[in-house]
């Protein structure tokens, strides 16, 4: 079993959960270790419950976990809604002046702070939160430096009056704790490395800059937002032009255009701006003009719950925009992938001149995970493919009236001019068209011309599956179950298989990263090894359940699935596999225990 | 704009020759702003592989595969935002936008008005024949009041939208108004929109000679009156503009209403393309700030 500690804090948007959060963040990456980071909240700027959970340790933390180690509540809701879930080892600190706790579990430590006696809260209105940072720094066994350290960086722009005020507020709650309360049994380690921490939009926006987008725009919602943020605050650094449009039409029409231009161009939506966005992603397929489109999931139907996670999307990025067309979906498997996938995305979508679609999702959005700066590369390959601009005219491309836009080739692949090349005029147009680009339509539509367009973009989808990379099983072979997954439960259900496998039930993992093109037969090759397959997501109707299905026939002997808003904890996964493989059910639907 | 000066080769009448013919019904408005077009790129020396069509859908969105320039044929009403896409891609290039009332004020109304807003350098001409003509004749957002059509057999009970007025609103820095029937007047103005720097916004009436014969040729003929005949008028002078854009009936102003000059485009005001166009500028992240960029997360 790895061992990590996970941190609770919970509050009222406005009463500062955040700082916390960021000062403990920090804390645990500077001593080397790894951490993630979630926070359940509300569509609601002040008031509601927001609670952040920090799990930390000094192997690779891949998701919140099952237990709170320490629990920071800032408020009566707070305690109310967590104490009863901590169990034998844990802590809870609190404000003593203003929260009544209850009777916790046995072996629960219950740390009350006397805030008004340590502060004064007349002049500091967050004092209970750096009490409490202090006290529990001191019970996980950090020296106060490291912490002086973050609180100095933190408060730097306020001046060194309110650092010297927060120092002294820490250090005694720090102090406080070291003679009242029991120091938790495992100290927290160090080790020598360092990480970066960030969030999915982050990561999707650096990777973004990594793969030399040079036009970004968006529409602001939610939980994709994040990225327009950093790429906004980024532009001019990283000589991105980047717009906000008056809406997810103009968004995916307006990266379209510059993609034609000849730039790489990316935008990011969430499932409702994703469905204004559609006719854009059949324009980019019949133009054979490549696009990156970002979904980040969050619960719906339509508005739904729009601070909350799901992998609810896949059947509209599936039927997105009408016709048959190729197009490129993957999600990617952790923060970390976030960045990678889009360079790897922008490679494809460039070489086969086709829209690509990233299936993120809030849970991957707006968390945070540590990551290796080594695999923040800025250095990956660049391939833009078959493409003609003014910097060269290749040997043998021709010129008009040579050049056709849409040559009928064997890969589908035809050389793409951009405008400003001369000899290379041509119109791309979202009519059906022949090879030089004329509409069919105009005068006399012509069934040889069209079925030759048809079956030569439909080409290029064979040449997308042969190069992109088939799923493989991870963890022991000859299992007594097979969890398959995709995307961002990646770390979830790796957890729950570890803990199946201490229990003696022997467990693997398929996780699918790439959708489209779907390796059907290798995963049916797979998983004809598989003594009992349980598919695992984040929706009602078993979407990737169904997809697989029709892509492959395979079915499998169960499915879990979760659609109240929070993403999966470990043991959900793992009681449930342990209830079907008693026969008792083959769906199961987790409860999520903590009302968030 | 930029017009390109690297092609020694004039620019001839024939250089602009779309692939096909225009399908247009014969006598159809949409022909004197194509010949208008042409002439005006031949008059301005800019090589066709320098210019974008770019169209939404309808009869006169056909208009790109008609003219041999760089075309894109694009969505119903999305024009303006993919050409908003191209110019800042590649602010070198002349951006022209066609396409009709349906297209532009109806279902593309909301681009409309922000293109206009933002002052992207381009120019967009719609011809305004004032019904839908592709899908055989019915309402369009520029139908006068009382017209009967097929979708409204019984009169039109919704009030017209007046282009030039929201053009003057929505912070349009050159606004115009031509006539098909009117080729001289027509290609200056178009000649003119090109050159303005910003957001040149042109409504030409195209009449449609099939589905609407309310406003035909021998409609407007009487009635248009070209700014440029009044000495008094200023075309400088906002309210004036918009006074003279209210005027509809018996005398029908046509001609520029309003330009003016002191408004960045939206590429001059963005520093990212001071070094010059993005399509040319490079795709890796300069080392030192990559590095900053994740030392921000640690």
């Amino acid at each position: 079993m790895r061992q990590t500690f996970a941190v609770g804090i919970g509050g009222a948007a406005g009463q500062g959960v955040a700082t916390p959060g960021d000062i403990f963040a920090k804390i645990f990456s500077r001593r080397g270790l790894h951490l993630n980071a979630y926070n359940a909240y509300q569509s609601i700027i002040r008031g509601g419950h927001t609670f952040l959970t920090i799990r930390t340790g000094p192997q690779k933390v891949t998701n919140m976990g099952d237990r709170i180690d320490l629990l920071i509540p800032l408020n009566q809701d707070s305690i109310d809604r967590h104490l009863r879930l901590l169990t034998a080892g844990a802590a809870c600190i609190y404000n003593a002046d203003t929260i009544k706790p209850g009777v916790p579990a046995e072996g629960v430590q219950l740390c009350p702070l006397p805030v008004s006696d340590l502060a004064d809260i007349t002049r500091n209105k967050v004092a209970q939160n750096t009490l409490a940072i202090g006290a529990g720094l001191n019970m996980m066994g950090i020296s106060f430096q490291a912490l002086e350290n973050v609180l100095a960086e933190q408060f730097k722009k306020k001046g060194d009056a309110v650092v010297a005020e927060n120092v002294s507020i820490a250090r005694a709650g720090y102090d406080y704790a070291a003679s009242k309360f029991k120091p938790f049994e495992r100290p927290l380690p160090m080790t020598e490395h360092r990480y970066a921490v960030l969030s999915g939009n982050i990561a999707m926006a650096m990777g973004g800059a990594a793969a030399g987008v040079k036009f970004y725009c968006a529409y602001p919602m939610s939980p994709s937002t994040g990225v327009l943020h950093w790429m906004a605050a980024h532009a001019r650094k990283a000589g991105i032009m980047v717009r906000q449009v008056e809406d997810e039409i103009g968004v995916v029409n307006m990266a379209i255009g510059a993609a034609h231009a000849g730039v790489r161009a990316m935008c990011a939506t969430s499932g409702g701006g994703f469905a204004l966005m559609s006719e854009g992603l059949g324009m980019s397929a019949m133009m054979e003009t490549p696009v990156v489109v970002i979904d980040c999931q969050r619960a719906g139907p339509s508005t739904g719950v729009p601070t909350k996670t799901e992998q609810g999307d896949l059947w509209q990025m599936l039927g997105a925009a009408f016709g048959d067309y190729p197009r490129v979906i993957a999600a990617p498997l952790d923060i970390g992938d976030c960045f990678k996938l889009i360079p790897e995305m922008f490679n494809i979508v460039d070489r086969f001149q086709c829209p690509g679609i990233v299936l993120c999702d809030l849970l991957l959005s707006e968390g945070r995970l540590s990551v290796d700066p080594k695999d923040l590369n800025f250095n990956s390959q660049i391939d833009r493919g078959e493409l003609i601009t003014a910097n060269g005219v290749p040997v043998g491309a021709g010129t008009n009236g040579a050049y056709k836009r849409y040559k009928i080739t064997e890969s589908g692949i035809s050389p793409r001019a951009v405008p400003g090349v001369p000899g290379h005029t041509h119109t791309a147009s979202t009519d059906e068209h022949d090879e030089d680009g004329v509409l069919i339509s105009d005068e006399f539509t012509n069934t040889v011309k069209r079925r030759a367009m048809m079956e030569k973009r439909m080409r290029k989808a064979m040449g997308i599956e042969a190069l992109i990379q088939a799923p493989a099983l991870k963890g022991p072979p000859n299992s007594d179950v097979t969890l398959i997954g995709w995307g961002s439960t990646n770390g979830v259900i790796e957890e729950a298989c570890e803990i199946l496998n201490e229990q003696g039930i022997i467990a693997n993992q398929l996780q699918i990263r790439w959708l489209v093109p779907l390796h059907g037969e290798a995963i049916n090759d797979i998983l004809k090894g598989s003594r009992h397959t349980i598919i695992v997501e984040n929706n009602y109707s078993g979407q990737f359940a169904r997809y697989l299905r029709s892509e492959s026939s395979y079915v499998p002997n169960g499915y879990i699935r979760k659609y109240d808003g929070e993403p999966f904890m470990p043991h959900h996964i793992v009681e449930a596999v342990k209830e079907q493989l008693t026969g008792k059910t083959h769906l199961s639907v987790p409860a999520h225990e903590v009302m968030v | 704009m930029a017009t390109g000066v690297e092609t020694p080769k004039q620019v001839a009448m024939a250089d602009l020759k779309g692939k096909v013919d225009p399908d247009w019904c014969p006598g159809c408005g949409d022909f004197g702003v194509l010949a208008a077009v042409q002439k005006a790129l031949v008059e301005l020396q800019i090589p066709n592989h320098n210019v974008v069509t770019i169209s939404g859908i309808g009869c006169s969105s056909n208009f790109p595969g008609f003219i041999n320039t760089y075309g894109m044929h694009t969505l119903h009403g999305r024009a303006l935002a993919v050409a908003t896409g191209v110019k800042l891609a590649n602010h070198q290039l002349t951006v022209l936008v066609t396409g009709g009332d349906g297209d532009g004020f109806g279902i593309g109304g909301n681009h409309f008005v922000h293109t206009m807003r933002r002052n992207v350098d381009l120019l967009y001409i719609v011809m305004d024949n004032q019904i839908y003509g592709l899908t055989t004749g019915q309402t369009s957002p520029t139908s006068r009041l009382g017209m009967k059509t097929k979708s409204m057999p019984f009169g039109n009970l919704e009030a017209p939208v007046n282009p030039i007025s929201m053009a003057l609103a929505a912070g349009a820095t050159f606004i115009a108004r031509g006539f098909s029937g009117e080729q001289k007047h027509l290609t200056e103005l178009i000649k003119h929109g090109i050159q303005h720097k910003g957001f040149s916004f042109l409504d030409v009436f195209s009449p449609c000679v099939t589905y609407n014969l309310d406003n035909t040729y021998q409609w407007f003929r009487p009635r248009v009156k070209k700014l440029e005949d009044d000495p008094a008028y200023d075309s400088t002078h906002w309210l004036a503009a918009m006074e003279k854009s209210l005027l509809w009936g018996d005398e029908i102003p046509i001609g520029k209403f309003f330009e003016r000059t002191d408004v960045p485009t939206l590429h001059g005001a963005e520093p990212v393309l001071n070094e010059g166009p993005l399509v040319d500028s490079g795709m890796r992240i300069p080392p030192d700030a990559a590095r900053k960029f994740i030392e921000e997360l640690m």
